[in-house]
């Protein structure tokens, strides 16, 4: 008889040595799952769950994406519907970085914002 | 609410005992699958609706106290198992995943039904309770009614388990219902309108839900009266002998 890790397995009594292995099942495939906090603001992707369909998946997202603090609505999104870009190709954003032009933190315009303030309320 | 008089207070006791024994009890049961689960997303979720059991059971065991019992730990804790008044279905050992699944489908439908009665009782800070944790529970029947359609439509051995655990626990679920015996006085005083009411909306809810799992509910099942007034299979005590072992340790200790 082996010990398990688990004294209430060991409580059981099981002869373990007994237990024919499973057959190795099929996973079940995984879903995105995807956290609203607020209605009105965007799904947030927060990570996956395994599930059969996407009723359950919904179910275990609720679990373990919604635990904690607030959420409002909930999306699963079966893995293989997702379309991704290759990682081969990430060059295609290797430029991007140095457009420091479509960054709106980049612009200074304060001092034009402030001009303005004080001749409208003059 | 202001009772009326010493029997109310006694009838809202009585029933918040069944509720609250009901509860911890089950919750217990149930999280005795932690680190079991058939996979990890269901052992979290399995295991996040037993603690939520115990947290409502500590919101009634509070209202007791308010009304003269003991605190909740001292209440939940100290009893032995003839001063318990949970029903039969809920001390069951866990057996296998089928049997707990069905047990989960037919407590938690009774339980959200109880609590959506509950939102305009008479006694406002039971029907406080019960509109805080009603979408709790609503998950918890979720959660069943999805597997509960999963398996019994999954193959021939799934369904056949599935059959075999309704046909084990329907006559222990019909105990749920077992007459108080301070039913009309809740309903007179408009805090409850009773366990005949519960068990008929009930029926009226879990059949269809059952038929279009494809699973035939048992006839003329014999309800497994006994619990709600002390009277407990062998298998409750030793739950609680466990159960309070490290509390029984120190009892005075702060946790």
């Amino acid at each position: 008889m082996k010990e398990s890790l688990d004294p209430r397995i060991n409580r059981t009594d099981l002869n373990v040595d007994a237990i024919e292995p499973l057959e190795e099942l099929d996973q079940f495939q995984t879903f995105e799952v995807f956290h609203q906090e607020k209605r009105g603001q965007q799904h947030i992707h927060v990570g996956i769950v395994h599930a059969p369909n996407p009723d359950m998946a919904l179910l275990y997202a609720k679990e373990q994406y919604a635990r904690r603090g607030k959420t409002v609505n909930l999306w699963v999104v079966a893995s293989n519907h997702v379309f991704a870009t290759d990682y081969m190709d990430d060059d295609i954003f290797s430029t991007t970085p140095e457009k420091i032009h479509r960054d709106p933190a980049t612009y200074k315009v304060m001092d034009k914002i402030n001009e303005y303030k004080k001749r409208v309320n003059a | 609410m202001d009772f009326f008089n010493d029997e109310h207070v006694a009838a809202a006791k009585d029933l918040l005992y069944k509720m609250a024994d009901d509860q911890l009890i089950i919750g217990h049961r149930n999280s005795e699958w932690t680190g079991l689960g058939p996979i990890l997303e269901e052992d979290i979720a399995f295991s996040s609706m037993a603690q939520d059991k115990l947290g409502q059971s500590e919101h009634l065991y509070n209202l007791l106290h308010e009304l003269g019992e003991a605190d909740a730990d001292t209440v939940a804790f100290t009893r032995n198992a003839n001063q318990f008044h949970s029903c039969h279905l809920v001390e069951l050992p866990i057996g296998e995943y089928d049997f707990s699944l069905v047990r989960h489908f037919l407590f938690d439908m009774a339980e959200f039904i109880r609590f959506e009665m509950l939102v305009n009782s008479s006694y406002e800070n039971l029907a406080l309770i019960a509109r805080k944790f009603k979408g709790e529970i609503k998950y918890h029947t979720m959660h069943a009614n999805t597997w509960v359609q999963q398996l019994a439509k999954g193959n021939e051995e799934s369904k056949a388990r599935m059959q075999s655990a309704l046909n084990e626990t329907w006559p222990l679920a019909l105990g749920i219902f077992e007459e108080g015996k301070y039913d009309k006085v809740l309903k007179e005083a408009g805090i409850f309108e009773g366990e005949a009411a519960l068990r008929d909306a009930w029926l009226a809810q879990v059949t269809p839900l059952l038929e279009k799992a494809g699973l035939s509910i048992p006839q003329n099942a014999e309800p497994v009266y006994g619990g709600r007034y002390g009277n407990h299979t062998d298998h409750l005590q030793p739950l609680l002998d466990e159960m309070t072992e490290v509390y029984s340790i120190d009892p005075t200790a702060d946790w």
